[in-house]
């Protein structure tokens, strides 16, 4: 079956779905790969280089829909002004799409292309559930769009990230402040402080905290009685105005403070909450830059203007909306290795035929038109897909971790115990034994056998461990000493059985005396510097 | 030779075996001990010929040299990869001679004694053919399965336990039997009843240790066939024997503690065997997770983009002989600039030491191979760690789920760097049968295939 690549029309949008190393996979699933001329150009992909891995190159846009039996495309389907025609209309009947389709504020675009009989995955309808993070193009557009916040607010930003003693004086490092601490967020966070900025971070969702931690930026937390912010599927839930009330206290007083403000706060199917309000704006200093993630869907603070950057108030408000395009190449590999992971899906038997299997829960969830129907939203599973296990309820909580673990110490340190002065006791009666009842001779080797275990024990523990292979094959040849033994008795044999069995000992201690050394020789040879 | 004379040559013997375990605390002067060994096992041997005078000597001489001819050049075409099996061979020998030796003290024995020096002769006897039976069968047994002649599996018999107890109780009665015998005959019958009972012993404890458990095993039967000498030379009054076994016996009973202490296990439920059959199943639940799986050309990639990168390697190296290519990967990386450092768990392989050893082969410098203690701290400054092999002694859950049946026990941190690579035949879980939730974490990537040749195209790839 053959697989589209259309060029992006949407203004802007350099992104294409898919690149020479995922062409490759595909044509490794048995699929014919067509790519429209110069698809690929923005992300600096040229068309040879997708016909190097075996894909053709289609001069004709109607071509390349026409003869598709799937199309991947990175934006939904729009009217083509040139061709004076809708991208649904190009596809023909019985066809299938995948692309961003956002069904929930495309209502009528799932019913054009139900129309038509096209079969729509929505790639931003993915279920999140582990097994599909291999496919999770929202998360990994997320990241691009965090990193290049960072990139973009260092580029309005008068200053250093980093704080620096020179000669010509000191310059203080720059504070950011990061709200919402999702994929966005984190890679956000992690970006500013790989350049050395401060950071700080806010989330509602109280299980982030670590998270955050660990990407090395202080979480911010309110007073508040532990309202957690965390809905179902990993994202974060509306709050209570008395948290909101305490929330935007805690915004107005860090605006006052930090050079950089990176919001990322989104509710599903919501408009983005507004965060940070014209005030705090006008507090912050001059020079500083505000990034809004939010400003496709309203922004997060008041005087965001979308898709553009605008200087309120002595302050760079930046609101693209475009932020994956702007990092074209590496939008394009990440979403074009989500794409061939979500085909991989489709296709089981590598066949070259894709199946919608509407059994599967990640494949039911990203189908948003099946045939003629519409078939989103999806049925509600049937529990709450956590990415993370929530606190609480599936987990200890490491309070009763610690206290499981303390009450385990001291019952293994009691038991320990009753062990050691049980030990002690049959020692000391052992001691008495040998003491009161052994005759000299056996005292006196009974002191040398102490003493060598003593001797033993210190000189061992001083071996170092690289070496306790060559160790246990040098005790294996001294202890092949054993031989003294035999030859003592061989030397006095009478009886022929009593010199034969001395005989065999002697030889097989022999054997071990010399294996053994030569053998340790070997191995201590290798080791060198 | 007169006695005092033998005795300051024994003296002089005890003196050089110390040093040759002093010897070993490090790789500099580990040689120097291995000589000194050698020093001191010539001088006793000499001291003792010389002791006895003419009779027999001709026969101890060619047993001597007979022996020695065959032991060289074992040990000149034995692999690195073969050492576990030929170090468990020679803790066999030392079992048997300890038998022999034992029954010739009893039927012959070099000194007469009476009274209370009799009873406690006896007693000396009985322990050391006990020991050296079991000692005897015992390796045997593990040498086999390291071999791989014997499945190396653990073989649980419906009540085993029961079994071994009451092959110990046989043992005392025997004994009491023993020590009352009026005649040499019935003593010796006793005797054979006895080693007949421990040899089997020895079989049965052995079989029901698989696989992982062995370094503890073989600790514990190199420690055995030093006790097996020490109570030889009670037998036989003879101080050296005693000092060599006690210095043996407690080398190996440390090695055995270091090695439970590093899988987190108590001696005894090491020697009891059969684990990973009986708590496995707790730990295959929960749903079906992904896992990413990786390419030579883009860990090829990872690796020339990285610092520092720390190997990892477990008994699957050894298995796939993936040593030399991961030297040569290694060398090259190194003249690159890249830190290259490797993490040797304790338990890695199957033997103490065993990974050092086959590293050491592969001309690997010994200052970058650094014990679990050294290199756990590292692993947050790392860019890419390198799994070979290894599994359990990388699982996360022994540190994070207290629930694990590996819960508590020490391992290599992996995780904790920027990205970890596995290189592995499949998804099998480890010795110990407990799900790996490493493969499943989002910085690790799974390099399926063969050790060996993974490794080699991963030194072409870099090198190409």
């Amino acid at each position: 079956m053959k697989i589209s690549i259309p060029k992006e029309i949407f203004k802007g949008e350099r992104r294409v779905a898919a690149t020479p190393p995922s062409v490759k996979k595909l044509t490794d699933l048995g699929y014919e790969v067509l790519i429209e001329t110069g698809a690929g150009d923005a992300a600096d992909y040229a068309d040879d280089t997708y016909t190097a891995v075996g894909a053709t190159v289609v001069e004709d846009t109607r071509a390349v829909w026409k003869d598709a039996d799937i199309v991947l495309k990175v934006r939904a389907p729009m009217k083509n002004t040139k061709l004076k025609k809708h991208e649904a209309d190009l596809m023909s009947e019985g066809s299938l799409l995948i692309s961003y389709l956002w069904p929930a504020q495309n209502p009528e675009l799932l019913e054009h292309l139900a129309k038509n009989k096209i079969t729509s995955l929505a790639i931003d309808s993915l279920p999140r559930i582990s097994r599909a993070q291999k496919m999770d193009a929202l998360s990994a557009m997320a990241n691009i769009a965090g990193y290049r916040a960072v990139i973009e607010a260092a580029n309005h930003f008068g200053r250093f990230f980093t704080g620096q003693v020179t000669a010509a004086g000191k310059v203080p490092p720059a504070k950011v402040m990061v709200i919402g601490a999702g994929v966005a967020g984190l890679a956000a966070v992690g970006a500013a402080n790989s350049m050395g900025a401060i950071v700080r971070a806010f989330d509602t969702r109280l299980e982030v905290k670590e998270q955050v931690e660990s990407m090395g930026a202080e979480f911010l937390e309110l007073d508040f009685d532990d309202e957690d912010g965390s809905g179902t599927g990993g994202y974060a839930k509306q709050m209570s105005d008395e948290f909101i009330k305490a929330e935007m206290a805690l915004f107005a007083e860090q605006a006052k403070e930090v050079d950089i403000i990176i919001t990322t706060a989104l509710i599903p199917g919501k408009p983005a909450p507004k965060l940070i309000t014209e005030d705090m704006v006008k507090s912050m200093k001059p020079g500083s830059v505000i990034v809004d993630l939010a400003s496709e869907r309203g922004g997060n603070c008041e005087l965001t203007e979308p898709g553009k950057v605008a200087n309120k108030h002595g302050v760079t408000l930046i609101g693209y909306t475009d932020l994956p395009s702007r990092m074209a190449k590496v939008a394009s590999d990440l979403y074009a290795t989500n794409l061939t992971h979500l085909m991989t899906e489709l296709t089981p038997e590598k066949d070259g035929k894709p199946v919608v299997n509407m059994d599967d829960v990640v494949i039911r969830g990203l189908t948003v038109v099946k045939d003629n129907d519409i078939t989103w939203p999806p049925p509600k599973p049937e529990e709450p897909a956590s990415t993370q296990p929530k606190p609480g309820t599936e987990e200890p909580s490491p309070a009763e971790k610690q206290a499981a673990k303390d009450e385990a110490e001291k019952v293994a340190k009691k038991k320990s115990l009753i062990g050691k002065a049980a030990l002690l006791a049959v020692t000391v009666l052992a001691l008495y034994g040998i003491g009161a009842h052994a005759p000299e001779s056996f005292l006196r080797h009974f002191t040398v056998f102490v003493l060598s275990c003593f001797i033993g024990w210190q000189v061992i523990w001083n071996v170092t461990p690289s070496l306790h292979t060559p160790l246990m094959s040098v005790t294996n040849a001294i202890s092949g000493i054993i031989v003294i033994g035999a030859m003592l008795h061989l030397a006095q044999a009478e009886n022929i059985a009593v010199g034969i069995m001395a005989f065999v000992a002697v030889l097989i201690a022999s054997i071990n005396v010399g294996g053994g050394f030569r053998v340790t020789h070997r191995m201590l040879k290798m080791f060198r510097k | 030779m007169s006695i005092g004379l033998v005795s300051v040559a024994y003296v002089v013997a005890s003196v050089l075996f110390i040093l040759s375990l002093g010897g070993l605390s490090h790789q500099e002067s580990a040689r120097r001990g291995n000589l000194y060994g050698v020093a001191g096992i010539v001088i006793a041997v000499v001291a003792t010929l010389a002791s006895v005078g003419d009779g027999g000597i001709t026969a101890i001489v060619i047993a001597v040299l007979l022996g020695a001819a065959i032991g060289i050049p074992l040990a000149n075409k034995v692999e690195m990869t073969q050492m576990p099996q030929l170090v468990a061979l020679l803790h066999s020998f030392v079992g048997l001679a300890a038998v022999l030796v034992g029954f010739s003290g009893y039927i012959e024995p070099l000194i007469a004694t009476s009274g209370a020096e009799h009873s406690i002769k006896l007693v000396e006897v009985f322990v050391g053919v006990f020991i050296g039976a079991v000692t005897f069968t015992g390796s045997l047994i593990a040498c086999g399965k390291l071999d791989g002649r014997i499945a190396s599996k653990a073989l649980t018999l419906p009540a085993r336990h029961e079994m071994n107890m009451l092959a110990v109780i046989i043992t005392i009665l025997l004994g009491y039997w023993f020590m009352g015998a009026d005649t040499t005959a019935s003593g010796i019958l006793a005797l054979v009843l006895m080693t007949v009972i421990a040899a089997v012993l020895g079989v049965h404890l052995i079989m029901a240790i698989g696989g992982a458990d062995m370094p503890v095993v073989v600790s514990m039967l190199n420690s055995y066939s030093g006790w097996a000498a020490a109570s030889i030379g009670f037998m036989l009054g003879n101080d050296l024997l005693i000092v060599v076994g006690a210095l043996v016996g407690s080398s190996g009973a440390i090695l055995s503690y270091i090695m439970c202490k590093a899988m987190n296990r108590s001696f005894v439920s090491v020697i009891l065997g059969g684990f990973g059959q009986t708590s496995s199943s707790a730990a295959t639940s929960g749903e079906e997770q992904p896992v990413f799986e990786t390419s030579i050309a883009e860990v090829c990639e990872e690796l020339r983009n990285a610092r520092s990168v720390i190997i990892v390697p477990g008994y699957g190296m050894a298995v796939a002989q993936a040593q030399n290519g991961v030297s040569d990967m290694t060398k090259y990386l190194r003249d690159k600039g890249v830190n290259v450092r490797f993490g040797i768990h304790p338990v890695a392989g199957r033997l103490p030491g065993h990974m050092n050893v086959l590293l050491a082969e592969a001309h690997l410098p010994y200052d970058i191979v650094l014990e679990m203690d050294e290199i756990n701290d590292d692993f947050p400054d790392t860019d890419v760690v390198l799994v070979i092999g290894a599994n359990d002694t990388v699982n996360p859950a022994a540190a994070e789920d207290p629930t694990s049946p590996i819960a508590g026990m020490p391992v290599l941190e992996v995780w904790k760097a920027g990205q970890v690579v596995v290189l592995k035949r499949g998804m099998a879980s480890g010795y110990a049968g407990v799900e790996n939730p490493l493969f499943f974490k989002d910085n690790t990537r799974m390099l399926f295939g063969d050790a060996k040749e993974s490794v080699d195209k991963l030194v072409s790839g870099l090198r190409g």
